[in-house]
């Protein structure tokens, strides 16, 4: 593959040896911090919270104009000054002209992802002004000369015993720095003397409130507060989306950022700063004079609000949530793949993890989203955990799209136009048509089956997927059935006499022509319960192109399917979906294709087959109909898409009343989604994902039967532990008794 | 706004690793003097009734005796009872100073002045910003980072926090 610009195999195998360890590790406790911190507070209460800071967020977006100006008056009117720059040229001259006015030659800082997208650090250096960065993960990068790695946690990819030879080779330390507590002393120390000797202190501002011209900062080490107390001219700097209307719109944010962060209910500082402040200002020329060297000069405060590409992104109808976001990094933390790369795979200039996508494409352009946006695969774990209701997988779907149909179209194209039926536009990339359009390829593969098979898994046949379309030679490839499930149910003479309900089960591409066994387990399992069920013909949901990026295809399969459903849902047919991830198009993504009525009409007459199954029982149908567990207990992982939409625990429920031990997976993927697994590129990638939940089950693999709910988790598991992977559904096969 | 209980307040601040100490108004400075280490510097306490004056405390300390102070001691007019979060004031008396530099930071707070949640605290800060006070820290805890390899307490603020809790007058 030419695709240069993405994530290259060999970078993601060196991080993947180097930096994921500790990623993992880092990123995994602040994921589990943000799962207990939110069963602290209770789940309908951080609901509560995040509907309110979302629509917070959206009022002030909206209102965005008016806020600037407001902060402006107050700002002033409380003697600060305000400067709202264009770029980043514009922020860095004024900060600069700042610093020169008062001939300062040294300045302090606490963290601000702001500051690191505009470069401010190498600009004031430019002009020989000594930086210090005080947050002390920026503070190691700083001095390794590296970029952060995460959003909240900029240096959680090296180990405390990288930072001890870090800090020992550059400060030559007199006694050992070996352990955290000395380290953290250490830089207390330096850091202290630094700020102490600074005639600036530049911070970010988490929140700006305009109506009385506050800032907000969240911090833990107390480095903010003293860079922004300790000089005596402070400079906040804060992009334009930081803005709400007043301290009464903090309170929910208050509650979620720290929650999301790291798990913590509130953070150790949380600093609310009308400045210039009333703290007095110190001399330490004068250092035994009382009242803090008895000074005579006054604070002074600038706030810079930055553009730099976010009024655009306010006009821009799928950009604009990005401007939501209150960068806690829980997108980062909850997402597979970020747990074992990390930023400096997942993440483009400045920003780290899903969200990095909107900002990145907003703010530098999509060349600079192209180089990791396909490191999001649409698993959707993200959604739930954003405190202000981003859809970020959304965001990088969109982003996809468009680095597709920027690609200027090329020998692939004239190739292959025409075998590949979509709605694309000539450029996008071959791989990604090729996916994207699955179902034909299962067609035919289906109706040529079992020669397709045998051809497609030949060697030659695999080199030549290998290098054209960059499919991994070391993955299974699914293997179609000449008998597709649509076929089979036709061909059955069933009556069901009086059914309590009438189901039209979905014939998703894979059950439909390679797993058809779960769909017959399905029908079988439906009928034993008192249900009537149909197998319509009905079109593949618009997942497949959806995960390439390919919008427009996945709409018209979008409206197909509505189409195909419509008779079926005016009849009171239910609709039963096998694969998860074609429900969560029902449910989610179908928001986004088709009109607001047509998508309520699915999503309300959908249902996931396990769920299904759990409401006919919970409604009186005989679970003796089912056959019970056989006491050797099963291992169950559950899609990250079926996890999403609160879906987990309905197969739990159901084996654990027919008597099977159910131990489930922890993991938030399995690292396969789709399509990534099979990319040569992220192979090795998709495989340590993988690892994590083999290693779940690799003790219990032996006894257990293993079960998983989408096509993809099944793939994945069986070729990390061994093949026989099956559908919840398929325990509960009465034909199977 | 609903009060909030000292129980729940010490509760809070034992998960924080803090110390705490009820006491009366009138055993205030006994108690206090009895939690003071050596050289400390404070800012005068924001209570009418209630001051540093007589205690070996500095109050608005030179630079060099802010830098040697193991111990500063602050005045609260907040407490939040489920966090044990108390406030911090940029105040003229140099509360930021006093409770950031040295390792040891000592807090009075007021029984009356306990709120019971966050949403009651921000009930008294709305208030407040009403009333033209406007910037304050809500402290919770010692200060801490993860970015060492490891969670240790005290990096650029105070390793230990103490709060003096004052009950109301019978």
């Amino acid at each position: 593959m030419t695709e240069s610009s993405q994530p290259d195999a060999e970078r993601i195998r060196t991080l993947l040896e180097t930096e994921s360890d500790e990623i993992k590790q880092n990123t995994r406790l602040f994921n589990a911090g943000r799962y207990d911190a939110i069963e602290g507070v209770g789940e309908a209460t951080h609901e509560q919270y995040r509907t309110r800071a979302r629509e917070i967020k959206e009022e002030s977006i909206e209102r965005l104009p008016d806020l600037i100006d407001r902060t402006v008056e107050t700002v002033e009117a409380n003697g600060g000054t305000v400067y709202v720059a264009d770029d980043a040229e514009d922020a860095n001259r004024y900060v600069s002209e700042v610093v020169a006015d008062e001939a300062a030659d040294r300045v302090v800082k606490s963290k601000s992802m702001t500051t690191e997208e505009i470069d401010l650090n190498e600009a004031l250096e430019a002009d020989d002004v000594d930086v210090w960065e005080t947050d002390l993960g920026e503070f190691v990068i700083q001095i390794a000369e590296e970029s952060p790695s995460h959003i909240v946690g900029p240096s959680l990819h090296k180990s405390r015993e990288e930072i001890t030879e870090l800090f020992e080779r550059e400060f030559e330390p007199e006694e050992p720095l070996d352990s955290a507590q000395k380290l953290t002393a250490f830089a207390r120390r330096f850091l202290g003397e630094r700020i102490d000797e600074a005639d600036v202190g530049i911070t970010g501002a988490n929140f700006v409130m305009a109506e009385s011209g506050s800032i907000a900062l969240v911090t833990n080490e107390g480095n903010a507060r003293k860079c922004a107390s300790i000089p005596n001219i402070h400079v906040a700097v804060a992009g334009i989306e930081k803005i709400i209307p007043s301290i009464a719109e903090l309170e929910p944010f208050a509650e979620l950022i720290s929650r999301s962060a790291t798990g913590q209910d509130v953070p150790q500082y949380l600093s609310l700063l009308t400045p210039p402040v009333d703290t007095p200002t110190m001399d330490f020329d004068r250092a035994d004079e009382p009242s803090f060297g008895d000074s005579d000069a006054k604070r002074e405060f600038h706030l810079v609000l930055v553009d730099n590409g976010r009024r655009a992104m306010r006009q821009d109808d799928e950009l604009r949530e990005t401007l939501y976001c209150i960068r806690c990094g829980a997108c980062a933390n909850s997402c597979a793949n970020f747990q074992s790369v990390g930023g400096h795979a997942f993440g483009g200039e400045t920003y780290t993890g899903g969200i990095a996508t909107g900002w990145e494409a907003g703010i530098e352009g999509l060349d600079v989203a192209e180089e990791f946006n396909d490191l999001c695969t649409g698993c959707s774990r993200c959604v739930n955990a954003c405190p202000v209701k981003i859809d970020i997988p959304w965001i990088n779907t969109v982003v996809r799209d468009r680095i597709n149909r920027g690609k200027d179209p090329g020998f692939d194209d004239l190739l292959v136009d025409g075998l590949v039926p979509d709605e694309e536009v000539s450029g996008t990339p071959l791989r990604k048509r090729f996916f994207g359009n699955f179902e034909t390829a299962a067609r035919i593969g289906s109706a040529t089956a079992p020669l397709s098979n045998i051809v497609a898994s030949s060697g030659v046949a695999r080199k030549a997927m290998e290098s054209v379309l960059g499919i991994d030679a070391r993955r299974d490839l699914p293997a179609f059935e000449r008998i597709t499930l649509r076929e089979w149910a036709r061909s059955r003479d069933s009556h069901v006499e009086d059914p309590v309900r009438r189901v039209a089960l979905y014939p998703d591409v894979y059950t439909n022509y390679a797993h058809t066994a779960r769909g017959k387990a399905a029908i079988r399992v439906l009928e034993a319960l008192g249900c009537e069920v149909v197998v319509p013909n009905v079109g593949g949901s618009g997942r497949a192109p959806l995960s390439q990026g390919m919008i427009a295809t996945a709409e018209e399969k979008a409206r197909a399917v509505a189409e195909s459903l419509r008779s079926y849902l005016n009849a009171d047919y239910d609709v039963v979906v096998i694969e998860p991830s074609d429900l969560a198009m029902f449910r989610r993504e179908y928001e986004k294709l088709l009109p607001p009525e047509t998508q309520e009409r699915i999503d309300d007459g959908s249902y996931e087959i396990m769920e299904f199954v759990y409401g006919l029982l919970a409604n009186g149908a005989d679970v003796n109909a089912l056959p019970a567990g056989d006491g050797n207990g099963v291992a169950y992982h559950s899609h990250c898409q079926q996890r999403t939409l609160g879906l987990e625990s309905h197969t739990e429920a159901i084996l654990e009343r027919l008597g099977h031990d159910v131990l489930t997976s922890d993991v938030e993927c399995c690292g396969m989604a789709g399509s990534f697994g099979y990319k040569s590129e992220y192979y090795d990638l998709s495989m340590d994902v993988g690892e994590t939940l083999a290693a779940q089950f690799m003790e219990a693999s032996d006894e257990r039967t293993i079960v998983a709910s989408g096509t993809s988790c099944m793939e994945q598991l069986d070729s990390l532990l061994s093949p026989g992977t099956r559908h919840p559904i398929e325990l509960l096969d009465p034909g199977s008794k | 706004m609903s009060a909030g209980s000292v129980q729940e307040f010490q509760q809070s601040l034992t998960r924080l690793d803090t110390a705490s100490t009820v006491v009366s108004p009138n055993e205030f400075e006994t108690a206090l003097a009895d939690v003071i280490e050596t050289p400390a510097v404070g800012a005068e306490l924001p209570f009418e009734d209630l001051s540093l004056e007589e205690l070996p405390v500095a109050l608005e300390p030179s630079p060099s005796q802010l830098r040697e102070a193991v111990m500063g001691v602050t005045g609260s007019r907040m407490g939040i009872a489920s966090l044990g979060t108390v406030a911090v004031e940029s105040r003229s008396a140099g509360d930021e100073f006093v409770a950031l530099y040295p390792e040891f930071h000592v807090v009075v707070v007021r029984e009356s002045d306990l709120r019971s949640d966050l949403s009651d605290a921000f009930g008294w800060l709305q208030s407040e910003f009403e009333a033209g006070r406007r910037s304050l820290i809500l402290a919770t805890g010692p200060s801490s980072t993860g970015d060492m390899g490891a969670l240790v307490q005290g990096v650029h603020g105070p390793e230990r926090v103490h709060i003096v809790i004052v009950r109301d007058d019978d």
